[in-house]
């Protein structure tokens, strides 16, 4: 059954294009997805994410309990309000969601996970929680909005009483605070600042409209995703899943390999390390015309790889993707397999936006 | 949605045919596609001279979503291409059934070919399906 947040009668009122995203009915644009992107990229736009799986973690033993469970270590969480990005792996080192963690108390954190893995986290969650003692409890009661661009924190903050906006104000890139009942995170996935807020869902529509009325841009999942490739950001599912560790999909930089933490998948990551990783990650920028997309075959002296997320770059007008390719291949030489024609495209280092401008070698 | 000029035929697959005066035949895509497709960023078109089989590929338009081919409404040889559109293929967009046509066939086999399509209220029928 397909699901819908609290904002879909407001989309559809807005003329949104709605398609099926993990079971969910989400907008993908409002009209045209490039310049909603560019509305983020220039001024502020928000998204419905409310469709993101929240989850509540209470229990004295949590810390001890996140150690276990996350590649990427809560020992680095110590101010209340304070977000880490990590992934949570099997026993073979393969990514079964990333998701963001923020530390409130040492007997409460919150998780916040992909819509379309929502089930398989929570029972692996529940099951890797029951040894500590840890309660799982999903909010379904919270909806989610993303407002992000250059704008964007001062258009939210011009909502907010004046308690909270001192507080709002004042925090740094990944960390939270509450205040108006909402919950609002210096957080993001498209590469501008801005804030992800929690609201009831007896907010959320209220919230959206007086978001709007302060000239912020809505925008669908058709933006959010050519926002977050620019920015380099990981889509699970696409660029990694299960059968890909972290080292195959570039996110080496959230493992911590911090001495005598025993998390689920380290091992076989070590082992993975020491042995050498077969795949890698690379950014890709095609100066030809054409759209890079998922499945399509990277040719490379070292053997094939493929695209993942692949898709145009309205900021920079031109194709870029993420490719996982044989280790050692390129930088030169690499080729792509677009409906029979071989079409040469650049590795670079990504993030290939930031701060609404093309990193350079891009 | 753009209202559907009654001089054009249309194909299942979407594409718009108008036969022109002189006998040529204009070739676009359907405003109901350009709203699939979404922001067109791409467009590859044939070259003038080329023959062409109706039902076969002969262009490809590309949005940020997806990659469409764009199948001849009728057989006969490319006379021209719009060449404004490689630069501004979001002109498809703005105007699908204008500025945004692709190519002009001159056709080899014009009447027993364009039976084969339909006319603009037999493709509005085949939209107002596919929505339900």
């Amino acid at each position: 059954m397909t699901q819908h947040t609290i904002l879909n009668a407001t989309h559809r009122a807005l003329g949104a294009k709605m398609v099926d995203f993990g079971g969910w009915d989400m907008p993908i644009s409002y009209g045209s997805q490039i310049e909603e992107h560019h509305a983020v990229r220039r001024d502020a736009g928000m998204f419905d994410v409310s469709h993101m799986t929240v989850v509540d973690l209470h229990g004295p033993r949590t810390r001890e309990f996140l150690r276990h469970l996350l590649a990427n270590s809560v020992d680095k969480l110590k101010v209340s309000g304070k977000a880490l990005y990590s992934c949570m792996l099997n026993e073979q080192g393969g990514v079964i969601d990333d998701l963001i963690v923020y530390f409130l108390s040492e007997d409460f954190f919150r998780l916040v996970v992909n819509a379309a893995t929502r089930d398989k986290d929570l029972a692996w969650i529940g099951r890797q929680a029951a040894a500590f003692g840890v309660t799982v409890t999903e909010r379904p009661d919270f909806a989610m909005i993303a407002v992000q661009g250059p704008n964007a924190r001062a258009r939210v903050l011009d909502l907010l009483t004046p308690a909270t906006r001192e507080k709002a104000a004042k925090i740094g890139k990944f960390v939270a605070v509450e205040g108006d009942g909402l919950f609002i995170a210096r957080t993001g996935y498209t590469g501008e600042d801005g804030f992800e807020i929690i609201v009831p869902e007896a907010q959320a529509v209220a919230l959206w409209d007086a978001l709007r009325q302060a000239g912020v841009v809505p925008a669908g999942l058709g933006a959010r995703d050519t926002l977050r490739l620019e920015a380099g950001m990981n889509l699970y599912g696409q660029d990694m899943d299960e059968t890909v560790t972290p080292w195959e999909a570039n996110l080496g930089w959230t493992v911590a390999l911090d001495e005598g933490r025993d998390f689920i998948g380290r091992a076989a990551l070590e082992k993975q390390k020491a042995e050498g990783v077969p795949r890698v990650m690379v950014g890709l920028v095609m100066d030809e015309k054409g759209v890079l997309r998922h499945g399509q075959r990277v040719i490379t002296p070292n053997g094939d790889g493929e695209i993942l997320s692949g898709s145009f770059s309205p900021t920079l007008g031109k194709s870029i993707a993420f490719a996982r390719v044989p280790a050692g291949a390129g930088p030169a030489g690499l080729q792509v397999d677009i409906r029979g024609r071989q079409v040469p495209v650049r590795v670079v280092k990504y993030p290939f936006v930031r701060d609404g401008k093309p990193c350079e070698g891009v | 949605m753009q209202e559907i000029p009654g001089d054009l035929k249309f194909m299942k697959s979407h594409e718009w045919a108008r036969v022109e005066d002189k006998g040529t035949v204009t070739v676009g895509i359907s405003d109901h596609a350009q709203s699939l497709l979404g922001d067109l960023v791409y467009v590859e078109l044939p070259s003038v001279g080329d023959t062409v089989k109706a039902g076969n590929a002969v262009a490809v338009v590309e949005s940020v979503k997806a990659a469409s081919d764009v199948y001849a409404p009728v057989s006969g040889e490319i006379v021209a291409v719009n060449e404004a559109l490689p630069d501004k293929p979001e002109t498809i967009n703005e105007d699908a059934y204008g500025d945004g046509w692709l190519f002009v066939i001159k056709p080899d086999n014009l009447a027993e070919e364009q039976e084969e399509l339909l006319d603009p209220d037999a493709y509005a029928e085949l939209i107002e399906n596919d929505e339900h």
